[in-house]
């Protein structure tokens, strides 16, 4: 009989106080308000530690070394006493077919029980053989893997989109996993992703369930904003206040990157917001644009130094609605953003800037 | 069929053990070994097992964007592309970046090096040395004193050594043993005693919740980490620290968190982790396999240039040079652009050349994948049981300098600096083999890779210290720059460039080279240091670092691979990285059916 996650707290020696308190810190983290922390007190007493198997097909690491960069929950909780983390490559003390073994006995132990974690794709080109392990080719372990789970992760811009492996002409045929699997996949795209954020799915699934997805798979609560919607630096774009080139007075004062190839204005993250390793930066926060990493396709959309030209102006877009209409209305849009901008600047006395096609 | 190469007899008809994946590492490796009648490997075979390829994908795109691209060959040796790539274009464009974006990018490398081989030792590594299981008939009071006898750390009471048994007896007796799950617990190559098991795992789980406090210092300068941002010409951020509106840039707020985290990094390194290796070594003494080609055949490009733009041996604080057939009397002179120095061969990698046999140094590099088994596979081609090392047998490159095969790391480094009699280098190592009572030959075994990590990463966490300070002092004397944006527009540059970059990465010698026409990427090679140790054989039979380490190693149990682990772990496998290269035209081979 496994055990809970309160009976794993208990054993470690933390008081009942400290794990309301951290059932309370957990709904902050989600975003949640404090009615819901008797819900997450419930969920950590009785259900058993959900085996979670971690498995990688072409890839970096970056999705395990962010989530080993977790604070809130530490991943020393995590992995010992949240989930069990029974089958993870990069870290796991067992190799070989001891190793492979624990995939046959968490189907036979945990069939359509257990959470399946993906970091990386698998290539479909020479029969799969890009990517074997075991032997065999990649794909083949994770369709098995995936018939038996009981929900499906895909970890980052690599299982969500494809990410480096399938920017053109991606010889290898590298495939987001939800092109091969016949099961609901949540995505958490971004190279890495936050780790708060991947933290934040694993908690909300053992907590709630499958947390509420956009149309194309993400978490909404971590998704549905642009970077440029909460962006500190926002105030700047809006007053025409540019870094012209790196390093220029503009940089020093913290003015907003767009020039120089922010992509903030077009991805769907929570990098302003969440930000990074304790909330200590993030790419704009350190002077570089945001390259867009979270978002399908992001390595084919021209340099990361080009000005973004389809800027939406609704601060509260979220990803359904600007992906439906795109296409319509982007030049409209851009449009308009420029021509508020421009009042603004106008209003605020700054003398003419050069005029950008498709940009402020 | 027995041989000799190299001085190693290899004997490939004994009993075939496949250990496929090899775990605790970056990427897919697959290692196949013969054992003769008394369990001692007589032959290796290391394959890897994916291919992505970044190259061709490069070709055709703007050269500034090329150090994204690069950075996700390797997540966990983050940002080691990155600045190798920033530093083959700089060399190729002729730009020159200021001081303080030279300091930031050396405090910033150096942090990773800090970062990623303390979570080398202690959670891809120390599982080979420290048996979890047998930490559970540890006496807590007595785990106390062996903590306080090594180490002045503040966490070695026998309370907290008491509720640590407590934890991990009970995470045991759940059965849920996560990722400790069917492994080698209880084999006879074990050493340590329980206290000794009990006193490594607080200090895994220690490690694990510390480690992300060191790469704070890449997320202030880089914005993220993993994967921080670079900047052709020097580094993103700005430095403002006096005028208004400074968020965003490097102030003193940001100066002083910089600062905290180098001396909690210093204390670490210097109070759990050097404490930890040695007593654990000294419990492993008398197991002296996984030499191989240590040295025989070692290589470093050198890094860390103290100043700016200089990239000669005079300039970086890692030691440069090449040691060939054991001659440590020797160092030689180490050219990237020299075409007969580095050269790369595919006799037995899943490539092709357009004239076989040939090595083809980086700037002529070709990359034409041919998957084909060779006929002595078990198998088929999608489930192979045994490889046919006499064939193509891996997606790894074979390297050569000066014709040899080489290895790179932190121990060819220190061995280098040693034979350099560079004290800096030598004096740690003479150090440890004093305390533990060791001769000089201990170095090249696989212990001796592991501790010259183990020094490497004090070293960095105290060149960390030193860049901080660098950093103020440049401040102080008004010296902010931290790029250089003169040729940032493309038509700056000339029709035709061409340049390497290369980095000493925590794995070994990594370097780039970029071919630059009409503004655009034409053709770019990374050669990595896991593409050295892991390579397969060459067209003369010659074995690379990962198969010379494991020969002649007894296996106590010949079905659970923890001798083999304990020294592929030594090297800090990073397959990612080794198997990224591609076909420079990227057409599609064949495809499978999409369901």
């Amino acid at each position: 009989m496994a055990d809970t996650f309160y009976d794993v707290m208990r054993r470690r020696g933390i008081s009942r106080r400290s794990f309301l308190k951290f059932c309370s810190l957990t709904a902050t983290s989600l975003g949640l308000g404090p009615a819901f922390v008797p819900q997450i007190v419930h969920a950590m007493e009785t259900k058993p530690r959900t085996p979670v198997i971690w498995l990688h097909g072409l890839e970096c690491t970056c999705c395990t070394e962010a989530f080993i960069r977790s604070a809130h929950p530490l991943v020393t909780d995590v992995i010992l006493s949240m989930i069990s983390l029974d089958y993870d490559d990069t870290i796991m003390a067992a190799a070989g077919h001891q190793a492979e073994q624990i995939l046959e006995d968490t189907i036979a132990k945990y069939d359509g029980q257990f959470v399946l974690a993906c970091e990386g794709n698998p290539p479909l080109n020479e029969d799969g053989m890009y990517c074997f392990q075991g032997g065999v080719p990649y794909l083949e372990k994770l369709r098995k893997m995936a018939d038996h789970a009981a929900h499906v992760i895909a970890w980052g811009s690599c299982a969500s989109w494809g990410c480096v492996q399938a920017a053109k002409p991606n010889p290898t045929q590298a495939t987001p996993i939800h092109k091969v699997l016949n099961k609901p996949v949540i995505k958490v795209p971004g190279c890495p992703p936050i780790p708060e954020v991947m933290t934040g799915i694993v908690t909300y699934l053992l907590t709630f369930g499958v947390p509420e997805l956009d149309r194309q798979g993400r978490p909404k609560m971590f998704y549905s904003q642009r970077i440029h919607d909460k962006c500190y630096r926002r105030p700047h774009f809006d007053a025409g206040q540019f870094v012209e080139k790196f390093d220029d007075e503009g940089a020093k004062k913290g003015y907003c990157l767009y020039k120089v190839g922010c992509k903030g204005p077009t991805t769907y993250n929570a990098c302003s917001t969440v930000r990074w390793n304790e909330a200590v930066s993030f790419p704009i926060g350190s002077g570089h644009g945001c390259i867009g990493c979270a978002e399908d396709d992001f390595w084919d959309k021209g340099s990361f130094y080009d000005r973004v030209t389809d800027i939406q102006p609704q601060i509260e877009s979220t990803a359904d609605k600007v992906g439906g209409t795109l296409a319509a209305v982007a030049g409209a849009a851009v449009a308009a953003h420029a021509a508020a901008t421009a009042i603004k600047r106008a209003r605020s006395g700054k003398g003419e800037r050069t005029t950008e096609k498709g940009g402020a | 069929m027995a041989a000799n190469v190299q001085g190693f007899e290899l004997d490939n008809s004994g009993k075939r053990v496949v250990v496929d994946p090899i775990c605790r590492i970056e990427g897919h490796l697959r290692i196949e070994v013969n054992l003769d009648d008394q369990n001692v490997i007589r032959n290796a075979v290391s394959t890897g097992t994916m291919w992505r390829g970044l190259e061709v994908i490069l070709k055709g795109r703007d050269p500034r964007d090329a150090w994204a691209f690069t950075e996700r060959i390797c997540g966990v040796c983050t940002g080691v592309h990155a600045l190798t790539s920033v530093r083959a274009v700089e060399n190729a464009l002729k730009i020159d970046i200021p001081n303080s974006g030279n300091v930031i990018r050396n405090l910033m490398h150096a942090t990773l090096y800090a970062q990623d081989h303390l979570v080398h030792f202690y959670h891809l590594h120390a599982l080979d040395w420290v048996d979890v299981v047998s930490a559970l008939s540890a006496d807590p009071k007595a785990t106390s004193e062996l903590a306080q006898s090594i180490s002045s750390w503040p966490k070695s009471s026998p309370g907290y050594f008491r509720d640590l048994h407590s934890r991990l007896k009970k995470f045991v007796e759940s059965g849920q043993l996560g990722p400790f799950s069917n492994a080698y617990w209880g084999n006879p190559a074990y050493k340590l005693p329980p206290e000794a098991n009990l006193m490594a795992v607080a200090h895994y789980l220690e490690a694990l919740d510390f480690q992300k406090e060191i790469v704070k210092i890449q997320t202030i300068f880089g914005g993220k980490n993993p994967h921080p941002n670079w900047l052709v010409g020097g580094m993103p951020c700005s430095i403002n620290v006096n005028d208004t509106g400074a968020v965003g840039a490097i102030n003193m707020e940001r100066l002083n968190q910089v600062s905290q985290i180098v001396d909690n990094t210093i204390a670490f390194i210097d109070n759990v982790y050097i404490p930890d290796l040695l007593a654990i070594a000294s419990f492993y003494k008398t197991w002296t396999y996984g030499g191989g080609l240590a040295g025989k055949n070692m290589l470093s490009y050198g890094d860390f240039p103290e100043i700016a733009n200089d990239y000669t041996a005079g300039s970086l604080a890692f030691p440069r040079g090449a040691i060939l057939n054991g001659d440590l009397s020797t160092i030689h002179e180490v050219d990237l652009d020299d075409e007969s120095q580095i050269q790369e061969f595919v006799d037995h990698s899943w490539y092709t050349y357009a004239e076989a046999g040939k090595g083809l140094h980086p700037y002529n590099g070709e990359t034409n994948p041919k998957f084909e088994l060779g006929a002595g596979v078990k198998g088929t081609k999608t489930k192979i049981e045994n490889l046919d090392e006499s064939a193509k047998y891996s997606w790894v490159k074979a390297p050569r300098f000066m014709g040899s095969p080489m290895e790179v790391g932190p121990l060819a480094r220190y061995v280098i600096g040693y034979a350099q009699g560079r004290p800096e280098f030598k004096e740690p190592v003479e150090k440890v083999l004093t305390d533990l009572g060791l001769p000089v030959a201990a170095l090249f075994t696989t212990l001796g890779r592991t501790a010259a990590r183990g020094l490497e990463c004090s070293w960095a966490a105290h060149k960390m210290r030193q860049y901080c300070d660098e950093l103020i002092a440049n401040i102080k004397a008004g010296d902010t720059a931290c790029a250089n944006v003169d040729k940032w527009e493309p038509k700056t540059w000339p029709k035709q460039a061409r340049g390497h970059g290369f980095v000493e990465a925590p794995r070994g010698a990594l370097g780039h080279w970029i071919v630059i026409e009409d503004e655009k990427i034409a053709n770019y090679q990374c050669i990595v240091p896991t593409t050295w140790n892991a390579t397969p054989r060459d067209a003369q039979g010659q074995i690379g670092a990962y198969e010379a380490s494991l020969l002649d190693t007894k296996m106590e149990v010949a079905d659970q691979p923890l001798e083999i682990l304990r020294t592929i772990h030594s090297f800090d496998p990073c397959l990612a990285c080794a198997t990224h290269v591609m076909s420079p035209d990227g057409k599609e081979l064949t495809s499978v059916k999409v369901r």
